[in-house]
């Protein structure tokens, strides 16, 4: 009796995992998304993190621009190949002959998504609500080279009408600027340039102030190729065409889903399971499987960024240059790429990346461990001997850390000095490096816009993103010059000079130079290595590589 | 019952006004802050933001100005999320965790109490080892083991599955099973030591001799009894079950309220922490005055007191 109840509840049980079983069997292969995304022409893109915002002027970051890049036009965009500023909103522009007045012509009958023209008042009016104090736009300071733009931001003057910025008629935009900014238009490209519809912003609270509630699906407006359609927190971001837009007819995609991922590990497995037609990143340690097994989906582009360590000048025991030097050269960069990174990174020996808009720094540090050591002796320090011991400082990441190792164990073989490491958690880091409470630090810049500027600028004097303690008066000198000058060649020169100095001094150790790595589905046509990263999506369209395969064959049986 | 169950609730209020408390200063002694980020902010334009935020003020006002929101059941804005309110966030997440946790939390029962039962009923024979040891194995592995196993078995290798996301029912499953499968572990060895105490009792004796079915001994007589152990645990697993999904979220990629509980401290996102802190330490407390109020319908002995 007792064991025939007990084997009824058994089999009951195993009915039970029979019947689970044959309900996960019956979900038999799904279509994936990639799949339908590519009959439809939705791109699914994985996007790191959640957008702060999808406002222009307030934001701050690469994720928040791969998003706006889809949702806004400026007066100019960007070429698909080489990011060269290409008439967008504007058809075409006047430059005058000192290089100080920028005229723009606006397109014929261009429109907002909400179907109002778009006019110059409008770009007039967003860079004031930019430059407003109250809305405390991050980027504000992209708008100190126009003509009275700094003061109208610091309160010296309430009249915007004192602002560079004039609408001649409803097509024409006159910029003025304080001097010739050589790479003005390529500037225009940031988004904290990029045009807002005032009177949406006015609909939905403040334009002045924070916490608008414009950029809600179903409030936005904007002038992109893309508008946004769905915007849920931690799950997706939607944009679909816009009829609206000047160039419709040649926009192949209908919609762009940005999928914020943090972990690249999800993001990979995402990537494999047919969701993803772009990740964001790679997981370290599958790249070495991606290069072996599938070379054709790994994507390694040059990036323009530096990867450094910041040294701490204002600690005794870095004052003197000679042991920053030695400190600079005794690092195997080579082998740090090769065999830690392995994400085809460019070993740094100068700190603008190379062929940043043409220029690529004529001096450079040399890997050299016996200079290095005669260097260090020269300072005081014969074989490391009475060099305190000092922490390398960087927040919490496995690549971070591996690169730390492998430099800790530089220096210890080349310049026998004891280096301990000190990991922390990402904003403890920021604040213990901003208040220089660190002896060496490791350190990104990413560009904002291609120009050597934007890297050598980081280390003047009064720069907060210094955080070294460094100061040169002759650097800031010839930086301060190059801004004023319009003539390529003759600023390039002056750039040299100051980066000649820069690494004589060496208040940073360049370690790499960055490289984007992705995994990108062969299906995703148009979508070609720029060096910002930006792939203006109105270029990009999706064809199933059989698909693409069937038309080619079609073609060549055509007479 | 009535009282005792106004009296808790009433309790819960010192608690969650401590936890705020805490939590608000807390956040403010760790360093960094919302407004750190690698590309410095100009001071002048910092001064403006946090003039906007309040965070200019003293902080006794910003907590007496935080304080007073909380009361009117304003949890405030967040900063990372900066065009929305931290109500808004934890109302969007919420369902989701529910879903995942209710889920989850079927897989639990579903599976833990018959493994228990199972074991209890044939104690010591191989059945008994291979349901404990099943067990063990769930509660052992932890979740970011068995998250990207099951991935990889049912959505890399038979693509029954996708990897991640949370926009089909399909995409529930993989997720339920992997937060379910550690809690019927556990939920599986509570029920049978409890099954087993109680089934050495007089009365299933009794039961037995005057001829019950074995069914009816086990399911009718012994398992409720033998459930109070699970009963008990079930208020703070259900607790862990919806505020420990914060490594299952990040596997799977679901927008649930676990993320944003971990998240918005490494953002220094104060007014996101707190609210979410706030939210567990409610859902806490009234998980676990269910669970007491369980026991007492459920246990004779604790009725009569």
């Amino acid at each position: 009796m007792r064991y025939k109840t007990n084997r009824c509840s058994i089999r009951v049980l195993a009915c039970a995992a029979l019947a689970g079983l044959v309900l996960v069997a019956g979900c038999s292969k799904p279509p994936t998304r990639v799949s339908v995304g590519n009959q439809e022409q939705i791109l699914h893109k994985g996007n790191g993190s959640d957008p702060q915002e999808l406002d222009p002027h307030i934001v701050q970051g690469v994720t928040e621009h791969n998003i706006l890049q889809a949702l806004f036009e400026n007066l100019v965009t960007e070429d698909p190949t080489d990011l060269r500023p290409v008439p967008g909103q504007a058809e075409r522009w006047d430059i005058s002959p000192d290089g100080t007045v920028y005229t723009f012509y606006l397109r014929e009958g261009i429109r907002w998504s909400n179907g109002d023209p778009v006019t110059a008042h409008d770009f007039v009016h967003s860079y004031r609500r930019a430059l407003t104090p109250s809305l405390g736009s991050e980027y504000a300071y992209m708008y100190f080279v126009m003509q009275g733009a700094e003061d109208y931001f610091k309160g010296k003057t309430q009249d915007f009408s004192s602002v560079g910025a004039k609408a001649l008629d409803d097509r024409t935009l006159r910029i003025t600027l304080n001097g010739p900014v050589p790479y003005f238009l390529s500037l225009l490209n940031h988004y904290s340039w990029w045009p807002v519809h005032l009177p949406t912003l006015a609909r939905h609270g403040d334009p002045y102030r924070r916490n608008n509630r414009w950029t809600r699906p179903g409030n936005f407006v904007g002038n992109g190729p893309f508008v946004l359609a769905r915007w849920e927190v931690g799950h997706v971001i939607v944009a679909k065409k816009n009829p609206h837009y000047w160039n419709a007819a040649n926009v192949k995609l209908s919609e762009i889903h940005f999928h914020p991922i943090e972990s690249a590990d999800t993001e990979e497995r995402s990537f494999r399971s047919g969701q993803l037609h772009v990740t964001a990143a790679v997981p370290l340690s599958k790249i070495p499987a991606y290069r072996r097994d599938n070379p054709q989906l790994l994507h390694i582009d040059p990036y323009l960024g530096a990867y450094f360590y910041r040294i701490n000048t204002t600690r005794a025991q870095f004052r003197d240059k000679r042991v920053r030097q030695a400190l600079a050269m005794a690092i195997d960069r080579k082998t740090i790429v090769e065999n830690v990174t392995r994400g085809g990174q460019l070993p740094a020996y100068f700190f603008t990346p190379p062929d940043t808009a043409g220029y690529t720094s004529r001096a450079a540090i040399r890997y050299d461990p016996g200079g290095a050591r005669k260097l260090f002796a020269q300072a005081g320090y014969p074989g490391g001997k009475g060099f305190a011991p000092f922490e390398i400082l960087y927040n919490t990441s496995e690549g971070h850390k591996s690169i730390a190792e492998a430099i800790q164990q530089m220096w210890k073989k080349e310049l026998g000095i004891d280096v301990k490491m000190l990991n922390q958690e990402w904003k403890v880091y920021l604040d213990t490096e901003k208040s220089k409470d660190y002896d060496v630090s490791r350190a990104g810049w990413i560009g904002d816009y291609a120009d050597p500027s934007t890297f050598l600028e980081t280390f003047l004097a009064e720069s907060g993103n210094n955080r070294t303690g460094w100061a040169n008066a002759e650097y800031d000198r010839l930086l301060k010059e190059a801004a004023r000058l319009g003539d390529r060649q003759a600023r390039y020169e002056l750039f040299q000079k100051a980066e000649a100095i820069f690494l004589d001094e060496m208040p940073v150790i360049p370690i790499y130079h960055y490289t984007r790595v992705y995994l990108l589905d062969p299906s995703v046509r148009g979508w070609r290595p720029t060096i910002l990263d930006h792939h203006p999506y109105q270029h990009v369209w999706l064809e199933s590589p059989a698909a693409s395969l069937a038309r080619a064959s079609a073609a060549a049986q055509r007479p | 019952m009535l009282r005792l169950i106004a009296r808790r609730i009433l309790g819960t209020i010192p608690v969650l006004f401590v936890v705020a408390t805490i939590t608000f200063f807390m956040m403010k002694a760790v360093p960094g802050g919302p407004l750190d980020t690698e590309k410095n902010i100009p001071q002048e334009i910092k001064v403006q933001i946090e003039a906007f935020y309040g965070l200019d003020q003293p902080l006794w006002k910003q907590y007496a100005s935080y304080m007073g929101n909380l009361l009117r059941g304003d949890l405030g804005p967040s900063f990372k999320h900066a065009n929305r309110s931290v109500n808004e966030l934890i109302a969007a997440a919420l369902p989701v965790s529910l879903e995942l946790g209710g889920l989850a939390l079927c897989v639990a029962l579903l599976v833990g109490i018959p493994l228990g039962v199972v074991a209890a009923i044939r104690q010591n024979t191989w059945i008994d080892y291979l349901a404990s040891s099943s067990a063990m194995v769930g509660i052992c592995m932890p979740t970011f083991v068995m998250g990207p196993l099951l991935v990889l078995v049912f959505a890399l290798q038979f693509e029954l599955f996708n990897a991640s996301g949370w926009d089909f029912a399909r995409d529930r499953v993989l997720p339920a099973l992997t937060l379910g499968l550690v809690y019927a572990g556990y939920i599986a060895r509570l029920t049978r030591g409890g099954m087993l105490e109680v089934l050495n009792q007089d009365f299933i004796l009794t039961a037995r001799a005057k001829g019950a079915s074995e069914a009816r001994v086990v399911f009718r007589h012994a398992l409720q009894g033998g459930l109070l152990p699970v009963v008990s645990f079930l208020g703070p697993a259900i607790a862990g079950i919806l505020t420990g999904s914060f490594v299952i979220e990040t596997i799977f990629n679901i927008p649930g309220l676990g993320r944003h509980f971990v998240t918005s401290v490494f953002n220094r996102d104060a007014t996101l922490t707190i609210g979410t802190a706030l939210f567990y330490a409610a859902l806490i407390v009234v998980l676990n005055l269910a669970a007491d109020i369980a026991q007492v319908m459920l246990n004779p002995k604790q009725r009569v007191e």
